[in-house]
């Protein structure tokens, strides 16, 4: 059942709005998710959970997504994508393509912080935090306030690390599900949907509110290691 | 070459590349090349001594767009004027290779035209069309690179390619990338080694040469027992405390390679019949294995065909130039599912 929050209202005072018609997706998770949107409410949803395919899952979801709607992909005005954080790989897929529309199509890119499309969907009074998995054991999260609040920059750390600083707070994303140990209270969503991405770019849009650019957030280094000094490939002579 | 009145009606392939550290947007039409665009990181790769997967990732989504554009300005087109989409969907880097194949499906999208995802290597092969017309049918190529050694047999470049043999080991680029930091020249080693070599005697030392006995695979290659080789004789001159001949090692680790190269690749073209010779990728840009194989193919009235160095390296136009041929011949595009496959085999030229 829909919440009354997530129901977008008209703008007071009958402001005339341009029409909108906002693809959204994220990849920053195993979810490969896609949403369009017109505005008002959510046309078409496609979502498909494959850490390994978000490469094909993609392109074919968003065609999907138009064609269940009945719309053209000429008649969109925007593209929001989840910048993350999430594994490299998956992510530059929703990122690349994101440009790559934003480009071929004239129309503008709005970026929004992964972590913020989980909470927007948690429903819980009071603070709560979100993790998803970074692999190596690792965890990408924030504390939220509300549903909307980020307390904080996403990070990425051990789960052991981050759960004394959470002081029992409920936890929403995969990150809860796969470390129980450290996360006893895990909360829904699991994963991202672009629906509510859409949403909430739709919302921050129409407020004035600052949207990201489409750039990663890979809060990580690539892993590189300056070779040290030439390892000899000739046997030390035996003593 | 002047333009048939019916080429300005062929169509129009924008092709991407970025299977390894260059990020390539390149544009024909039909046999001719009318943009050919390259961001490289290379440089981000120089203190690493090599390319390192996820800096030449992150380097292809930020020069994705810009790069396309550059190419249709150079062309003087519009993304509306591209009739097709070309992408290599493989071999070469998985999350390298995936920043094109989503950019290349993007487009496609976006401009509603056909995608056709296709072999790295083949694209290797089709490249010398823009440099010198229509290949031979059949050819014989031999591509080296930083990331492959292979001779290929070469019916139809757009339907039918026969690998013949590869490496087993180390890729010829890799072994002058381990040579040159074995010498302390730097990276990338290929041409810092020619230009060394230059000045040096390819006949000082008489480095091993791979798989060359009589009971070896005659086309399978192998460069890491010489770099091993290269490597164990600076050693022992460091230990003696005599200065190390540079030139000379240079040259005669680069004469142990092309000998091996050329040896093997005309003894391809003898034993299928073949009188073509192509040679491509990074490593066909070294002087020295362009001559030796010119001298070597001549003396069995064999034709050698390289295209120029910045089409043998890896290059979007390349990509563009088979998917061209692929429309050309009228092949089913690609899927929008359609993977990038790091391990892609050569038979496969489409997916």
């Amino acid at each position: 059942m829909p919440q009354p929050a997530r129901v977008r209202e008209r703008p007071a005072g009958g402001a005339i709005m341009a029409p909108v018609l906002l693809l959204a997706f994220d990849t920053a998770t195993p979810a490969v998710t896609v949403a369009l949107h017109d505005g008002v409410r959510v046309l078409a949803e496609y979502t498909e959970v494959d850490a390994r395919r978000h490469g094909e899952l993609l392109a074919p979801g968003i065609r999907a997504v138009l064609s269940q709607a009945g719309r053209d992909r000429l008649d969109l005005t925007d593209v929001a994508v989840g910048v993350g954080p999430g594994p490299f790989t998956g992510l530059r897929v929703g990122l690349v393509t994101a440009r790559v529309l934003g480009d071929a199509l004239g129309i503008p890119v709005h970026g929004v912080c992964t972590l913020d499309v989980l909470a927007f969907a948690v429903e819980c009074d009071g603070p709560f935090a979100v993790a998803t998995d970074a692999r190596r054991r690792e965890i990408y999260w924030a504390r939220y306030t509300g549903p909307q609040q980020r307390d904080g920059d996403p990070a990425v750390d051990w789960p052991q690390q981050v759960a004394p600083r959470l002081a029992g707070l409920p936890v929403a994303g995969e990150g809860a599900v796969k470390y129980p140990d450290a996360f006893a209270k895990a909360i829904e969503p699991v994963y991202p949907a672009a629906a509510d991405l859409a949403e909430l770019t739709v919302r921050r849009l129409a407020s004035g509110a600052a949207l990201l650019p489409p750039q990663p957030l890979y809060l990580r280094r690539p892993d590189a290691v300056e070779p040290g000094a030439r390892k000899p490939v000739s046997q030390p002579a035996l003593r | 070459m002047t333009l048939g009145s019916g080429s300005v009606d062929l169509p129009i392939v924008l092709g991407f590349e970025t299977s390894c550290d260059e990020t390539g947007v390149g544009i024909v039409r039909g046999n001719e090349l009318l943009a050919d665009a390259v961001a490289t990181s290379v440089d981000e790769h120089a203190r690493f001594g090599g390319v390192v997967p996820e800096v030449a990732s992150r380097a292809h989504l930020e020069a994705m767009v810009p790069t396309v554009h550059r190419a249709l300005e150079t062309a003087g087109l519009k993304l509306a004027d591209v009739d097709a989409i070309a992408v290599t969907a493989g071999p070469g880097l998985a999350g390298a290779l995936l920043v094109g194949v989503a950019a290349a499906k993007g487009y496609a999208l976006a401009l509603d035209k056909p995608l056709y995802g296709v072999n790295h290597l083949a694209a290797h092969v089709c490249v010398d069309q823009l440099e010198h017309g229509p290949l031979p049918e059949p050819c014989m190529a031999l591509l080296v690179s930083g990331g492959h050694s292979s001779l290929l047999l070469v019916p139809d470049v757009t339907s039918d390619i026969r690998p013949l043999g590869s490496t087993v080991d180390d890729a010829a680029g890799e072994a002058f990338d381990k040579v040159a930091r074995v010498l302390g020249l730097g990276f990338p080693g290929g041409p810092l080694i020619d230009r060394a070599a230059r000045e040096g005697d390819g006949a000082a030392i008489a480095f091993p040469r791979g798989l060359t006995g009589p009971r070896d695979a005659p086309f399978d290659f192998s460069f890491s027992g010489l770099k091993t080789a290269v490597a164990r004789w600076v050693e022992a001159r460091e230990r003696s405390g005599q200065p190390v001949p540079v030139a000379d090692v240079a040259a005669s680790f680069q004469e142990a390679v092309v000998d091996v190269l050329t040896r093997k690749a005309v003894r391809a073209c003898k034993e299928n019949g073949v009188d073509h010779l192509l040679i491509g990728g990074g490593v066909a840009a070294n002087s020295r294995l362009r001559a030796l194989a010119e001298q070597r193919a001549a003396d069995q009235g064999i034709r050698v065909r390289v295209p120029r160095p910045k089409l043998c390296t890896d290059n979007g136009a390349m990509v563009a130039a088979l998917g061209a041929q692929l429309v050309a011949r009228g092949a089913r595009p690609s899927a929008l599912d359609l993977p990038a496959d790091s391990s892609m085999l050569i038979t496969d030229v489409l997916v």
